[in-house]
């Protein structure tokens, strides 16, 4: 593998490769991640047509769908959805959204085409693997879609697949689909398993001369550690996962009570996947807004070693607290005290690093671009998602709370303020290095502002009827006389949905046509310090003429006697600014 | 969709040939050229197959600790009206496993001398000892369903079907793996300098041993 890699990181003629071994099989490191970004935005769409129909039927319930008359049945009927099909909606957006949508956003394609620039050097340490590890995301994407396709439709027991709804085909009607549903996210965790293996020995061997680990970006610092949980985290998923598929189709019962089996097992085995696995959502979110706002605030980003110290204790922390997801389970009070306090205790790392963010602001010459905004958003956005998280973590509240539209709420500011405009902000900001081209900024803020007004309108109620008891994943809220005084709001939200949905045509637009026609870009248009601004713009195969010596760390911005208000990575110590 | 990202993507190719032309050369100005990294004290398969051992265990614990809720919240076990698991003959088999793994490590020491025909005999040893252990648990598997223990047998049967039978799948995957080793061995691929493949192959061969002595010790016992 390594010799393959040698090989290939010569290879001058790449250009003239064929067509197949450029564009499809390519083991250039940035072409992988630019095919995980695409198929990510790709999956996205899908992922967000499925929210809007959720919505639908939520404001306007069994009333049918605009547009979707043709859909023939048992999906829809005259386009009016039916309770099976609703329950196939939310359950396969959420799937789509977290497992082919943000992670593969933010550890394949920000993952693939950061980290070798960052550090400074040629690739990936086994690009055949990097490769290989796409193309097996891709077939696991296949493989979900497909099951839409399949008698009984796509699975519909929730993403978490709570046994027994998930374990046996009585409780939901689905039968195929489940499995696929099983057997996409198993070879998903293989391509997930490649990748993070990938990711880890290149961030641990590869680093240009001078790359000390705490000389890393902050952004590197996060893919690591994302990749360390994917690594931990995924196999025991997988091994879940098999269980429940010996139970739907080998006669076991390991999460069957009628024959023996202990449906809350399940629950431990996902959530001990499933906490880690929201940080693994969030930590490069936190890595990307790093970069963007200390660059444009012109600023050292405050505390560095307290931020990658925060991401290493939450990487620790998020292993005891998964018990957080299941205090109305039955759990033992003193269970449920534990981990309450642990999970108040994961809570102080994010509020460091949220400090760290506005220490960083703080006093800066900030720069209101496409990029920071996005930042500024993730920031504000991320605090409404933690704070609602100690609200649930204390478990009288959450008794009171769980499974109500108050987790949706939560889970949305973390998951969609935070990890999505840090994707939006790090799109914008890496684009330039991606494609060769400046995305539009006019574009860029009117995606901007429309999509924080439109997410807030859309989110936020949700906090409010979740306090008044209105449950999630039910089909029909008109149902409940007393859910009767909220259901206005459901109204507001789903026209909330509806505008948001809109002003990602906008983003749709502005990429793919900045992409051929944006202002071409210069080497370096932000005037940022790490080491991929010193490749050319876009990257050539091998990305480095040279492999650049890093002198100093990632944030020297503004040093008191520079004559610029930024003093690179690389460049050869001026004497003036001792850093790190 | 693949199709929109080639477009692109000779968008894009363009764009680089025509600012090849105005590279910017990164080098340090102090003078010669950057000095190579110094080679990694862990070379890149090392490291890549500490972080696959790594996911592995992560597997199995996930596994075992299924089996551990259920075997610790039973009150007898196995469950009355099942067969307990038969103790001598697992007890020979993991002496062939434990065998197997001696015969791989002397291999390994082989090459490190530069004995071709140690290597080769000793990896053959090796992936027929770990066919001797497939065959007798499969027959172990036989007797254990001939006397009603099959995978629907509550959660007794599951766990043991399949925490036991996935580490045999593992030591399936090993086989192959030392049978590949084994060929390239035999078309000379290894050397006393450069056998970084035997020793991973071995690692893994060994990590499956001593799995194995651990799901013994908490499955049969
Ligand atoms: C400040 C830190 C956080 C705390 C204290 C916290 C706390 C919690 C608690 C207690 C629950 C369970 C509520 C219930 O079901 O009754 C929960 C659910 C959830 N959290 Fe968080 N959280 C935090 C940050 C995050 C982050 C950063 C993410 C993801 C990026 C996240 C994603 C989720 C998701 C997806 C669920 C819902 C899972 C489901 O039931 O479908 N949380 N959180
Ligand atoms: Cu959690």
């Amino acid at each position: 593998m390594s010799e393959a890699a040698a090989a290939h990181a010569h290879d001058e003629h790449h250009h003239e490769g064929g067509f197949v071994s450029t564009y499809l099989f390519s083991l250039d490191h940035k072409m992988i991640g630019k095919q995980f970004l695409l198929l990510s935005l790709f999956m996205m769409i899908i992922g967000g047509l499925l929210a809007l129909m959720v919505r639908w039927q939520l404001a306007y319930p069994e009333q049918p769908v605009p547009g979707l008359a043709w859909v023939p049945e048992p999906y829809l009927y005259d386009g009016i959805i039916p309770p099976e099909t609703y329950n196939m909606l939310f359950t396969m957006h959420a799937t789509i959204m977290i497992f082919f949508v943000v992670i593969p956003i933010l550890v394949g394609a920000f993952g693939n085409f950061l980290i070798p620039l960052m550090i400074g050097t040629k690739d990936m340490a086994f690009p055949i693997l990097n490769m290989l590890s796409f193309w097996i995301a891709a077939f696991a994407g296949g493989l979900l879609i497909s099951s839409f396709f399949v008698e009984g439709g796509a699975a519909a027991g929730g993403w978490t697949a709570y046994a027994p709804l998930s374990a046996a085909e009585v409780y939901t009607g689905v039968g195929l689909g489940q499995d696929l549903w099983i057997i996409s996210l198993v070879v998903l965790g293989i391509s997930s398993m490649m990748g993070s293996i990938n990711y880890i020995t290149t961030i641990i061997n590869m680093r240009a001369p001078g790359m000390t680990m705490f000389r890393l970006p902050l952004v590197v610092w996060s893919l690591f550690i994302t990749a360390i949980l994917l690594l931990l985290a995924l196999p025991e998923l997988t091994a879940a996962m098999a269980m429940l598929l010996f139970d739907r189709r080998f006669g076991t019962a390991f999460f069957l009570p009628e024959h023996g089996g202990e449906p809350i097992l399940w629950q431990h085995l996902f959530w001990f996947f499933g906490h880690p696995e929201v940080y693994i959502l969030i930590l490069p979110g936190m890595g990307i807004a790093s970069e963007i706002l200390s660059v444009f605030s012109r600023k050292p980003i405050f505390g560095y070693r307290a931020m990658a110290m925060a991401m290493i204790a939450i990487a620790f922390l998020g292993w005891v607290v998964w018990g957080h997801h299941m205090f109305q389970s039955g759990m033992n009070p003193t269970m449920g005290m534990a981990f309450m306090t642990t999970t108040m205790v994961i809570a102080v790392p994010s509020a460091i690093k949220t400090f760290n963010w506005l220490g960083t602001l703080w006093g800066g010459n900030i720069h209101f671009t496409t990029p920071m905004l996005h930042a500024l958003a993730f920031v504000s956005m991320f605090v409404i998602g933690g704070l609602s998280g100690i609200y649930m973590a204390a478990t009288p509240v959450d008794i009171f709370i769980h499974d109500t539209y108050f987790i949706v709420g939560h889970i949305h500011y973390v998951v969609f303020g935070g990890s999505i405009f840090a994707i939006f902000g790090g799109i914008a900001y890496w684009f330039p290095k991606m494609y060769g081209r400046m995305m539009n900024e006019t574009l860029g803020k009117i995606h901007f502002f429309g999509t924080l007004l439109f997410f807030n309108i859309t989110f936020f109620p949700m906090h409010i009827i979740g306090i008044g008891g209105h449950m999630r994943r039910i089909y029909n809220p008109e149902q409940y006389e007393f859910l009767e005084p909220l259901l206005h709001w459901n109204e507001i939200m789903t026209i909330g949905s509806i505008g948001l949905g809109i002003f990602q045509i906008v983003f749709a637009v502005n990429f793919f046509w900045s992409m051929f026609a944006g202002e071409k870009a210069t080497q370096n248009p932000w005037h940022a310090n790490t080491l991929e601004w010193e490749a050319p713009t876009p990257p050539p195969h091998g990305n480095f003429l040279v492999t650049p010596t890093v002198y100093r760390g990632p944030y020297e911005y503004s040093v008191p006697g520079e004559k610029e208000d930024w003093l690179p990575q690389a460049r050869p110590g001026s004497g003036v600014a001792a850093a790190h | 969709m693949m199709a929109r990202s080639a477009n692109t993507a000779v968008a894009h190719d363009l764009a680089i040939e025509e600012e090849r032309l105005h590279l910017r050369v990164v080098e340090p100005q102090d003078g010669g050229p950057p000095h190579p990294p110094a080679a990694p004290p862990v070379s890149n398969t090392r490291v890549a197959i500490a972080m696959f051992l790594v996911a592995e265990s992560m597997f199995f614990a996930g596994l075992v600790g299924a089996y551990l809720v259920f075997r610790v919240g039973s009150v007898v076990w196995p469950p009355a009206g099942l067969p307990a698991l038969p103790l001598t003959v697992t007890w020979i088999n993991t002496v062939f496993l434990f065998f197997s793994g001696v015969a791989v490590v002397s291999g390994l020491r082989g090459i490190r001398r530069g004995d071709q025909r140690a290597l080769r005999r000793r990896l053959l040893l090796t992936a027929a000892l770990g066919a001797v252990f497939v065959s007798v648990q499969g027959w172990e598997w036989a007797g254990l369903v001939h006397h009603g223990l099959t995978l629907s047998s509550g959660p007794y049967g599951g766990t043991f079907y399949l925490l036991i039978g996935t580490h045999a799948a593992h030591v399936l995957g090993a086989m192959g793996w030392v049978l590949w080793v084994t060929a390239a061995a035999q078309r000379g691929r290894y050397s006393v300098e450069n056998h970084d493949g035997v020793e991973m192959c071995a690692v893994y061969w060994i990590y499956v041993c001593a799995l194995w002595g651990l799901l013994f010790g908490l499955v049969y016992h």
